[in-house]
């Protein structure tokens, strides 16, 4: 019985640990998203330097103040231009890197369908 | 028919990344940020250094009067590099200098001022670098070019002679 009721406070303990580990969750997919201008190849969630540590305070900032993930984004792209996004939308630098995989389907379909169906 | 539909793909396809490769050959990778930037101010209200008070960024840049912002810090050792230009720009009477102290401790940032003088009208006091993130400033030393509420030009690093003339032909 006692074993049983240290494990029910592990249990619980557990579960407390989950619920702070949450806590900056939202913080992080966005920081995860946002290049460190300043590191080489970082993402402000991994890099340690003072930009990135004083992006953190301001994404935290803009959460609290009510702040949507996509505003968030969106000022930032406005301050530091689309380089700042890991994940840039469609516009005239980035047409090619969304257009080509549908292109490359749409011939290879067509190959496909001359090929092989087309032939029966 | 069938049997050219093949060969042309295969030309579409090497053509096609023939032109990738050889424009992204010429692209450079280092990244460049814009300067010629025609961004309205953010919105702050900071505390400032020298004053025991606080300030909101629409009691320091009225309209249509030229301002300099600059982002320095006393443990940076460019901003010492470029500070005797900022005190002959600050000698300008069309130009407000404004300071941005960044991620200083106040003890120091007032002993540089004490030992190298002060061009500033009011320092702004950024203790956790977030005010200079919604500038779109990359680190220290950075300059900032003010006109009606709008950021006209921004100089990424510490200014020098060439920058100084280029600034002063901005303002005429």
């Amino acid at each position: 019985m006692k074993i049983f009721k240290v494990l029910i406070i592990i249990f619980l303990l557990l579960c407390f640990n989950n619920l702070s580990a949450n806590e900056n969750s939202e913080r992080n997919e966005i920081t995860k998203n946002l290049r460190c201008l300043v590191c080489q190849g970082q993402s402000v969630y991994d890099s340690d330097s003072d930009f990135a540590n004083s992006m953190k305070i301001l994404v935290d900032k803009k959460l609290s103040e009510g702040l949507s993930d996509k505003e968030i984004y969106n000022l930032f792209k406005e301050k530091y231009g689309y380089w700042i996004l890991y994940d840039p939308g469609l516009n005239k630098n980035t047409y090619l890197l969304w257009l080509l995989p549908i292109l490359i389907f749409l011939i290879g379909g067509a190959i496909i369908v001359k090929s092989f169906i087309l032939k029966k | 028919m069938k049997k050219k539909l093949i060969p042309y793909s295969i030309i579409l396809m090497f053509l096609i990344t023939f032109t990738v490769f050889y424009k992204s050959l010429k692209d450079t990778n280092i990244y460049t940020p814009e300067t010629n930037i025609n961004n309205d101010i953010p919105i702050f209200l900071a505390d400032l250094l020298l004053l025991n008070e606080n300030s909101t960024s629409t009691e320091i840049f009225e309209l249509d009067k030229f301002y300099l912002l600059n982002i320095w810090a006393s443990w940076c050792v460019p901003c010492r590099d470029e500070h005797p230009i900022l005190m002959s720009l600050s000698k300008n009477n069309k130009l407000t200098i404004i300071g941005m102290n960044y991620k200083d401790n106040k003890k120091n940032a007032k002993s540089f001022l004490n030992k190298l003088g002060n061009p500033y009208e009011k320092i702004i006091v950024d203790k956790n670098g977030t005010i200079s993130i919604e500038w779109g400033a990359f680190g220290v030393p950075e300059t900032f070019i003010i006109y009606n509420n709008k950021i006209i030009k921004k100089y990424i690093g510490p200014l020098n002679q060439e920058l100084q003339m280029e600034i002063q032909k901005t303002i005429k």
